[in-house]
């Protein structure tokens, strides 16, 4: 399965040059070509697992604890205005 | 032997006794850093005021009114450590070995900072890495490579190149790390040093920059078995803040440290020893075979037959996670933007997006899922025979610098012997085993079920206690 490259830097919000894309499609597909040994293996009726501590709904109880600050949650930005961070336009006139 | 050069428990009985105080063992340990730093390159931010007071403010605790009550509640008083740079610490930058946030400074610490500072711990500084943890070499960190205090010429294991240094070349005398592939155990076993990868879920992962969300463990470097115990004890333990976290412990860890292993049935993985070892590796863990059997150990074959897809699973988990957690990276809140990130992190992030685009989930993000069950079963399995696995940490010698960097399957595939223990979450204890013909650091992993580290520890100590290559130094 060969990589869209293009594609899938859009996806990962990744801005390449033209260089790049060809050399990361390179490696990409080469390390594609390994993984794809999965298919060797015979899963059917096995059961996917994404975590193994086998922890269900973890919950606390619904009441404000101890946060960051606003200032606190400004500190490391480059551009903030009236305690809000500055984003680029997403939705257009 | 110079201050700097003490073991946890050695320096604790030296601070006891008032031989020595905080102030100048932390010292000692700056002394260090400022002559070897440069030509290492272990750490990204030394932080000499900061580790003093703290050393300072040890020193008068231990002082005054009930200093033995210090000493219980504070197990780490006035020992200098280090953090990867993956650690959030408050008021401190963290950077993760990356571009992004280099000029990142904390508002919080993380959980483990937190409780390492209530322990009584003098932070002496955060260490180098490759960048988000993607790397087994140290090659990979936007701030340099990490060389290897045995053979500068030679790579110190990653990620958490700049942790394993530190205290290799004894710029301090334990730091933390992480592992979510194999960044603890291979650079502990390149470094003659203790690395522990405990259980997935038994330490916080809240406040540490991830990597990969199920497989990232939280673990530390020391000089022996029973600093690993002593500092896990303050590590280990449910966080309200990390909802994948495992009930407290119930046991001091350091408790059946001197147990022995009489009768233990340790199992070898065929499939871990028909790999392409290369010959000294081999010799040496056979000689560790025989140590442990000479300690009254069983040694038992086992075998875990889908070893051999474990690092095909892993690049498909790993990176799909990755792909995930480095999206909050967008310049906006924190850190610089997406374009500073280095190729390696680029790869990751595309491969793991891949894996995830609909289309291509199936195929890869699920299969690789369900194979995860697979090789979970494999572990279960070995372990209603032995009590513990043991095999090599790493098929060859530490390798020069350069020489994989340019070629990505070949570094993953360094991880080949690690990634089956980060895929089931079952701990792992890397511990010195012996140095090559030109000396470089050669060790040996002793896994076991989750939450076995007690077990693990009473084995690398036994085997520590018999072998005692953590005495010798790298010639500086």
């Amino acid at each position: 399965m060969k990589i869209d490259i293009a594609h899938v830097a859009k996806l990962a919000n990744l801005f390449l040059k033209p260089e790049e894309e060809k050399k990361f499609e390179e490696q990409l597909n080469q390390t594609l070509d390994y993984v794809k040994r999965l298919e060797e293996i015979d899963t059917k009726n096995v059961e996917p697992t994404s975590q193994v501590t086998g922890l269900e709904n973890v919950t606390r109880e619904d009441k404000i604890l101890p946060a960051l600050s606003q200032n606190e949650a400004l500190s490391n930005t480059k551009s903030q205005q009236n305690g809000s961070f500055i984003v680029k336009t997403i939705l257009a006139e | 032997m110079k201050l700097n050069e003490l073991t946890i428990k050695q320096a604790r009985e030296g601070l006891k006794s008032k031989k020595f105080s905080s102030v100048e063992l932390t010292k000692t340990c700056l002394e260090q850093i400022k002559k070897h730093n440069p030509s290492l390159n272990a750490f990204i931010t030394i932080t000499e005021k900061e580790a003093i007071d703290q050393a300072k403010a040890a020193d008068n605790l231990s002082s005054q009114g009930d200093a033995l009550r210090s000493w219980e509640a504070k197990p780490l008083l006035g020992i200098p450590i280090a953090l990867k740079d993956l650690f959030s610490t408050k008021g401190i930058k963290t950077t993760a070995g990356s571009k992004v946030l280099e000029n990142y400074v904390p508002e919080y610490d993380a959980a483990v900072v937190k409780k390492l500072k209530d322990a009584g711990a003098v932070i002496i500084g955060k260490t180098n890495l490759d960048a988000w943890a993607h790397g087994s070499s140290g090659e990979n960190s936007d701030f340099g490579p990490t060389k290897n205090p045995w053979n500068k010429e030679f790579v110190p294991g990653g990620s958490s190149s700049g942790s394993a240094v530190s205290v290799s070349s004894d710029m301090c005398l334990a730091a933390t790390g992480t592992d979510t592939g194999g960044s603890i155990r291979l650079p502990a076993s390149f470094n003659n040093l203790v690395g522990l990868k405990p259980t997935y879920g038994s330490v916080s992962r809240y406040g540490i920059i991830a990597m990969a969300s199920s497989l990232d463990s939280i673990g530390h470097f020391t000089k022996t078995v029973e600093d690993s115990a002593l500092f896990f004890n303050i590590t280990a333990g449910k966080d309200s803040m990390d909802a994948t976290t495992l009930p407290n412990p119930t046991e001091d860890f350091t408790k059946n440290i001197n147990k022995g292993i009489k009768e233990l049935k340790i199992g070898v993985p065929k499939e871990f020893i028909s790999t392409d070892l290369d010959k000294e590796v081999k010799e040496k863990f056979e000689q560790s075979l025989q140590t442990l059997e000479n300690l009254g150990a069983k040694i038992v074959p086992v075998s875990l037959p889908y070893t051999e897809y474990g690092i095909a699973a892993y690049y498909i988990i790993q990176p799909s996670e990755v792909s995930s957690n480095l999206a909050r990276y967008d310049g906006v809140r924190f850190g610089n933007d997406r374009s500073n990130f280095g190729d390696e992190a680029k790869r990751r992030i595309m491969l793991g997006t891949f894996t995830l685009s609909s289309g291509y989930y199936d195929a890869y993000y699920k299969k690789a899922m369900q194979v995860r069950t697979l090789i979970k079963k494999d572990f279960d399995i070995a372990f209603e025979k032995v009590d513990a696995l043991i095999s090599p940490v790493s098929a060859t010698l530490p390798w020069k610098i350069g020489e994989k960097i340019n070629d990505s399957l070949k570094m993953y595939l360094s991880d080949s012997l690690t990634v089956t223990t980060s895929i089931a979450g079952i701990p792992s204890l890397s511990v010195p085993a012996g140095f090559s013909d030109n000396n470089l650091p050669i060790g040996i992993q002793i896994m076991g079920k989750q939450l076995s580290e007690n077990l693990l520890f009473q084995i690398g100590n036994a085997f520590e206690k018999e072998t005692n290559y953590f005495k010798q130094k790298p010639n500086l």
